[in-house]
């Protein structure tokens, strides 16, 4: 939904290791008393402040309405308990707080304090509703718990699957594709549909929920990178030379020829635009609601093969040989922020859902995690074998393939880890990793196919059915399309600080002014230079020419002369009126003053 | 004149008013007297010239007759005399000692006795005062005067509009037309208070309820119920009823007696009837005198006003024309003898002077001393109220009604303070009113309480006040009546005004049992709606901006870039155990080549990729820097050539240097360039300048912080943000404000949530821009 995030993710992290499974009833009892005290608190406080204000004599409105919650009675004679709206507890309410409020100015025009009363009221009302609407379902994730002296990551695959129910059991598989790997993989973003893309040509789309086979194509070309776009019904497939696109049919689109050598590629959902790195060292955007490329950015980096991006801002990551990863937006032609993150090259790079963290590996055989607001390095881990993949889920569980064993990791940024999560053992060589978003399940794509692995807590278990609806029917695709190409973001607004847009443009007017010649291209305030026009009959000689410029060139002087003469005129009169009325003022005389002598 | 105005006054309910008025008639009455004075001056003054003027008049009939028989002369117009001093009533005041002095007047003023000493000092004080009055203002000054005082009386006119004009600008939201009724049911109480009189039928109905008391606006209670309700609990109510009701039984069994003896023919019923009455009559006012005096005293009052009357009158003396035919039959006829004797003991009767024990007392006291002291103060009180037309005896002259005078020309600010006046009477009336109410009822259960402990109840003793009402309004007409029959018609008339009194009574108590339940029914909704009117419980306080998160720093801050660079380099890691070691190499699934180059990377790694991006970093803030301009040109002022550098203090002066550039944002972030180019794609969609009302940045950009969109707000929020600031209705005729709005708005405006608001320009131009930005706003 709407919420400005952190909040969810901090939450599952919270607790130890050794925190009860997570259940409604005590959460709720509990969650309960809590209400209950802070009621009472209040309620004391509030006669508290009662007593004090009748000391003083003061009469404040809350004092009022307390006095009439007092008086409220009912038929029955009893009093409400629990008298007006419930209570909202304030960590949720600060989950959908936006920025501070304002001081309302004294002193300053009525206009003004209606305007940011006005406002101030508005956005707490949103802030409140928001909060009183929010989650139904807030209840903890659960994670993989081991017995005593019991690693978790020894539990294997195939016990979880026996342990969970049916359903979830039946989310652990493999697809045994020998033939045609190794394997890219990505989910859909409502995590219901996966593409699979073969590195010897082979695409498949899968339900792979219901394991149904949308389609399944061999494009008889080398595959570098599989994406899906907005919505299940296409996908773009890097191929050998150029970028194309499919539709879950397995019906071409199109080919794209611009693109070309694409070796990865992000899709961003808000802005409808495909960004492709490729082997030239090339950074494009393609717009797939209107089929254009956006922009063409050389990063003048070499081979791109390492890339992300950030859902938070729409910023993409891009990993170099030299070991810096370098941010980069539509608008700007080099790099927002280079970083050097590892002596090696960066091997694969990933970005968690808020925006906060990234977690990089490199060739030096270490994970790094930055904090990417401030751009510092918070933590790093030295493996063995070094990761070549990297993946972050929705609740923030890190997955990494260090050769054909693919690792989870829990709270790398925030406590010091030692020993992965999970662990697994998958045929051969990872190629691709991707978390499912609202399912604990890990898709891997390896030389022998592809793994659904599960993995307990990775998914977030609340969807907002207005965005991404895992059970969402065609007609509600059809409804979710439109609105969301209604509500697409330009890709001009994309930048560091995506709050940026509410700011007001403080850049002075010659800055403004410089910014719209370089936009347009030229200077719509400049004035056009004379050209005189060729004419024949030996009148357009050197010296006619030359004469007739020169008339223009001294109309224009005197015009300006004309001018600055008029304003002179002007402001000498203004200056004599003034003067005259201050004799006027001065002398003050009267009538009888002319007989004077 | 002043006595029926007086008298007018006396009838009216409330004393205030009448007291006012008396003020004002005695005043007109000074005035007159004043008049008076002035022309008794003026008689004097005259009375010397009158002799001239007939002298004149002689003079003109002389020349009129002699002109009658001689030709017809033109006739000049009249000019007498020549005189220096001209008066305006062309009389000359010829010799100036016949000048009338205001001291001549005055001097026999004092030799009269009868002046009191206060006139006397007024009159002094008039004497002293030589302020001669100053001449009247031009034409065009008092225009200007007039017209100022229009102005301003128009200007407040106009500002009474300003408190409601302003309300409706700063609305949220308006809703044209603006008195509009809400849709939908309405309870009916509503509908029938707010029904209102347009008609002048109705409004003459509703006047003629008003001034019965009857409810108009509220349904459910007249004031004098509610204050009943006040008064009284349902048990008292009950017996109340009870009283009524016998009363009204006794009532109707009187006056089917009272119909039954008025239809009787008889004479000598008659007469034994009225006897009895008489008899019955002096048999109470004897025992007035003992419990009531006052009371006794106005029946003796008019018992003696109608013996002066009837001494007056020949009405039963035998003199008129049925007694002159009587007496030449009643040498014959005994009948009529009898009836003339009977005429003559009639007036015998009437004429008789009551002794009274307050007589006796009275006459008593007067044989002994006479000492206006020693009667009792009533007495006084009645003769001061006698005659209040003389000014001299009331000590009320020094109210100068100059005051009024002076107000000539500023009639226009006084006519609304007049008004105020009046309405702060209005007001102290009204207030007494209820009072007055509340105390009767008062009075009343008290002497019922008392009645109960005596265990009688008379249904005549309860309502005296009443009947001294009733007498007040019946004083004219039974003034004119016999004495000894005035009680007694009196009694009839009260007989018949209680009639309707107490049936009124009985239906004010039928209604108000109705009402008693009504109002208990009735109040629980009110308390409900009441309640629910009561706004929310205040919302949870504020929480204070969660911290922002800290995160733990990696490394102490240190300021040798480099070195530090290459310790973060270089941090040692942890190591992270792994329980299953890959078997599979890396290099099997790129190709051979690119993971060669990338294990020689590897090995070779360190020094060389540090080296790099800093050199990288050191090129960017190069670039970043302003560069020092030199403009010295070689030669001037100096020898020029080759091999000849300008000098130092030269090159100094030409130099420009540029101002530092603002520090960079990786200042210390040693392993981070970050570009300083501005994005300038978004600043073609940001708000290039201040939109109106707003001071700073930071206001306007907390009022555009929070979304308005559907997407990320509830149904109800989004509602709210884009309500429009002006609804018309369809079809509506949107009217200018009428007079009544202006009433209206002296209560809270609740019906139209006007909350204070924006307008204006500026405000409408900010929404714009917010809904214009709605659409660009960014991410999640």
């Amino acid at each position: 939904m709407a919420s400005p995030g952190e909040a969810t993710v901090k939450d599952s992290h919270v607790g130890k290791k050794k925190k009860p499974p997570a259940r409604y009833w005590p959460e709720q009892q509990k969650e309960g008393k809590d209400d209950n005290k802070v009621g009472k608190n209040e309620e004391h406080a509030e006669q508290a402040v009662e007593q004090e204000e009748q000391k003083t004599q003061k009469t404040t409105k809350r004092k009022q309405e307390g006095g009439e919650r007092d008086g409220k009675k009912f038929i029955s004679g009893k009093m409400d308990p629990f008298p007006g709206p419930a209570r909202i507890p304030e960590d949720r309410i600060n989950k959908f707080k936006r920025k501070d409020k304002t001081k309302k100015p004294r002193g300053s025009h009525y206009k003004l304090k209606d305007m940011i009363s006005r406002s101030e009221k508005a956005s707490e009302m949103a802030q409140k509703q928001a909060a009183r609407f929010d989650l139904l379902l807030p209840e903890d994730a659960g994670f993989l718990e081991g017995d005593e002296d019991e690693d978790t990551c020894t539990i294997s695959q195939e016990d979880i699957a026996d342990a969970v129910d049916i359903t979830a059991g039946s989310k652990y598989f493999n697809l045994k594709l020998s033939q045609f790997g190794p394997y890219r993989v990505d989910y859909s973003k409502t995590g219901r549909h996966l593409v699979l893309g073969g590195r010897r040509g082979h695409v498949a789309c899968i339900d792979w929920q219901s394991k149904q086979l949308m389609c399944e194509i061999n494009v008889m070309e080398s595959v570098n990178d599989v994406k899906w776009l907005h919505s299940e019904a296409m996908y773009a497939v890097a191929q050998k030379k150029w970028l194309y696109i499919y539709d879950s049919n397995g019906i071409e689109l199109h080919c794209i020829r611009k693109f070309n050598d694409v070796l990865r590629m992000q899709f961003l959902p808000y802005h409808f635009l495909l960004a492709t790195a490729s082997a030239t060292g090339f950074l494009q955007y393609l717009d797939v609601s209107v089929g254009k490329e956006v922009t063409a950015i050389c990063t003048k980096t070499g081979r791109l093969d390492v890339m992300c991006q950030n859902p938070h801002n729409a910023i993409i990551h891009l990993g170099h040989h030299n070991g810096t990863v370098t941010l980069w937006s539509p608008n700007q032609k080099e790099a927002l922020v280079k970083m050097l993150c590892h002596q090696g090259g960066v091997r694969s790079v990933t970005v968690d859902k808020t925006g906060t963290y990234m977690v990089t590996s490199g060739m030096d055989k270490k994970l790094k995690v930055y904090d990417i607001r401030t751009f510092k390095p918070l933590k790093s881990y030295f493996l063995p074998a070094g990761a070549s993949c990297l993946s972050l889920s929705q609740r923030g569980l890190l997955s990494a393939a260090t050769g054909d064993i693919v690792q989870v990791y829990r709270d790398v940024w925030s406590s010091p880890v030692t020993k992965p999560y999970m662990a697994h053992r998958v045929p051969r060589t990872v190629w691709g990793l991707h978390f499912c978003p609202f399912e604990d399940v890990l898709g891997v794509g390896h030389g022998d196919g592809f793994t659904s692995m599960l993995v307990p807590g990775a998914g977030e278990p609340n969807f907002d059915g207005l965005d991404a609806n895992p059970f969402r029917s065609a007609k509600q695709r059809q409804e979710w399309e439109v609105k969301a190409l209604l509500e697409k973001i330009q890709p001009e607004l994309i930048s560091l600080n995506p709050t940026e847009l509410g700011q007001v443009d403080r850049a002075s007017f010659a800055q403004r002014h410089q910014d719209r010649v370089q936009a347009l291209g030229f200077d719509p305030l400049a004035k056009e230079k004379f050209i005189p026009k060729y004419k024949t009959k030996g009148r357009s000689s050197a010296g006619g020419v030359e004469r007739r410029k020169k008339q223009v060139a001294y109309e224009d002087q005197r015009d300006v002369i004309k001018k600055t003469v008029e304003t002179k005129m002007k402001m000498e009169k203004e200056r004599k009126q003034k003067e005259q009325k201050a004799t006027v003022f001065s002398s003050q005389r009267s009538a009888l003053d002319r007989f004077k002598k | 004149m002043a006595r029926a105005t007086k008298k007018k006054a006396s009838k009216k309910s409330d004393k205030k008013r009448s007291e006012l008025t008396e003020e004002k008639v005695e005043e007109k009455v000074e005035v007159m007297y004043d008049d008076e004075d002035l022309n008794e001056d003026d008689e004097n003054i005259t009375s010397e010239e009158e002799e001239e003027e007939d002298e004149r008049k002689h003079h003109k009939l002389l020349e009129a007759i002699s002109s009658l028989g001689a030709k017809r002369k033109k006739t000049l117009g009249e000019r007498s005399e020549a005189a220096v001093q001209m008066s305006e009533f062309t009389v000359t005041a010829e010799g100036e000692r016949d000048r009338v002095d205001l001291s001549d007047l005055i001097g026999s003023m004092e030799k009269t006795p009868g002046v009191t000493s206060r006139t006397k000092k007024q009159l002094k004080n008039l004497q002293k005062d030589n302020k001669t009055i100053e001449s009247p203002l031009s034409r065009q000054e008092t225009d200007r005067i007039q017209r100022d005082v229009a102005f301003q009386k128009a200007a407040t006119e106009v500002t009474k509009w300003k408190g409601v004009i302003k309300q409706n600008q700063r609305a949220e939201q308006l809703i044209f037309p603006l008195n509009r009724e809400p849709s939908g049911p309405k309870p009916i109480e509503r509908v029938v208070t707010s029904w209102k009189a347009h008609t002048p039928l109705e409004e003459e109905i509703f006047s003629l309820l008003h001034a019965n008391k009857q409810p108009i606006h509220d349904p459910i209670l007249t004031p004098a119920e509610e204050a009943s309700m006040k008064a009284m609990s349902l048990e008292e109510a009950k017996i109340r009823r009870a009283e009524l009701q016998k009363a009204r039984a006794l009532q109707s069994y009187y006056e089917a007696k009272a119909r039954r003896a008025r239809k009787i023919k008889s004479k000598a019923y008659h007469k034994v009837h009225n006897k009895a009455k008489r008899k019955e009559f002096l048999k109470q006012f004897d025992e007035m005198v003992k419990t009531d005096p006052a009371g006794a005293l106005e029946e003796l009052n008019k018992i003696e006003m109608a013996r002066m009357q009837e001494r007056m009158s020949l009405k039963h003396q035998n003199s008129g024309k049925w007694a002159k035919s009587k007496v030449i039959m009643g040498k014959y006829d005994l009948v009529a003898r009898k009836a003339m004797q009977q005429q003559l003991e009639v007036n015998k009767d009437l004429t008789q002077k009551i002794v009274t024990s307050l007589n006796a007392e009275e006459e008593e006291e007067e044989e002994e001393g006479g000492d206006a002291e020693v009667l009792p103060d009533f007495v006084n009180d009645a003769e001061q109220a006698v005659d209040p037309s003389n000014p001299w005896m009331r000590g009320k002259l020094s109210e100068d009604p100059t005051e009024k005078d002076m107000i000539v020309d500023l009639t226009a600010e006084e006519a609304p303070r007049a008004a105020e006046e009046e309405e702060e009477e209005e007001e102290e009336v009204k207030e007494p009113e209820e009072e007055v109410l509340l105390r009767e009822f008062d009075e009343r259960r008290k002497q019922r309480q008392a009645q109960e402990a005596e265990a009688q109840i008379t249904v005549e003793e309860e309502d005296d006040d009443e009947e001294e009402e009733e007498e007040d309004k019946a004083a004219d007409e039974e003034e004119a009546e016999l004495s000894a029959f005035t009680s007694l018609f009196r009694e009839k008339a009260e007989a018949a005004a209680d009639v309707t009194d107490t049936s009124a009574q009985l239906e004010e108590g039928l209604t108000r049992i109705r009402t008693l339940e009504d109002v208990e029914l009735l109040s629980v909704p009110q308390e409900e709606a009441a309640a629910d009117e009561a706004p929310l419980p205040p919302p949870p306080a504020e929480n204070p901006p969660p911290e922002p998160q800290k995160r733990e720093a990696a490394k102490p801050k240190k300021r040798k870039r480099a070195i530090e660079l290459k310790e973060v380099l270089t941090k040692e890691p942890k190591v992270i155990q792994v329980p299953l070691a890959p078997t599979v190499e890396d290099a099997e699934d790129a190709d051979e080549q690119l993971d060669q180059r990338g294990l020689i990377k590897e090995a070779f790694a360190g020094d060389d990729v540090v080296a790099d991006f800093l050199k990288d970093k050191r090129k960017q803030e190069d670039a970043g820097k302003p560069k020092v301009v030199d403009l010295t040109l070689p030669g001037w002022g100096e020898w020029g050539g080759t091999g000849l550098k300008p000098s130092r203090s030269k090159r100094r002066r030409f130099r420009t240097k540029a101002v530092p550039p603002p520090p960079r944002k990786d200042q210390r972030l040693p392993s981070v360039i970050i570009s300083e180019n501005k994005n300038s794609a978004v600043r073609l969609h940001q708000v290039n300048s201040l939109p109106f009302p707003f001071q700073n940045h930071s206001q306007f950009e907390s009022t555009i912080r929070s979304p308005l969109g559907r997407t990320w707000n509830t149904e109800r929020t989004v509602k709210k943000n884009i309500k429009p600031k002006v609804v018309t209705q369809m079809g509506a005729i949107i009217e200018p404000m009428a007079r009544e709005e202006l009433l209206k708005d002296k209560r809270p405006a609740a019906g139209r949530g006007g909350r204070g608001g924006q307008g204006g320009r500026g405000g409408r131009g900010v929404d714009s821009q917010r809904r214009h930005i709605r659409d660009k706003r960014a991410e999640k």
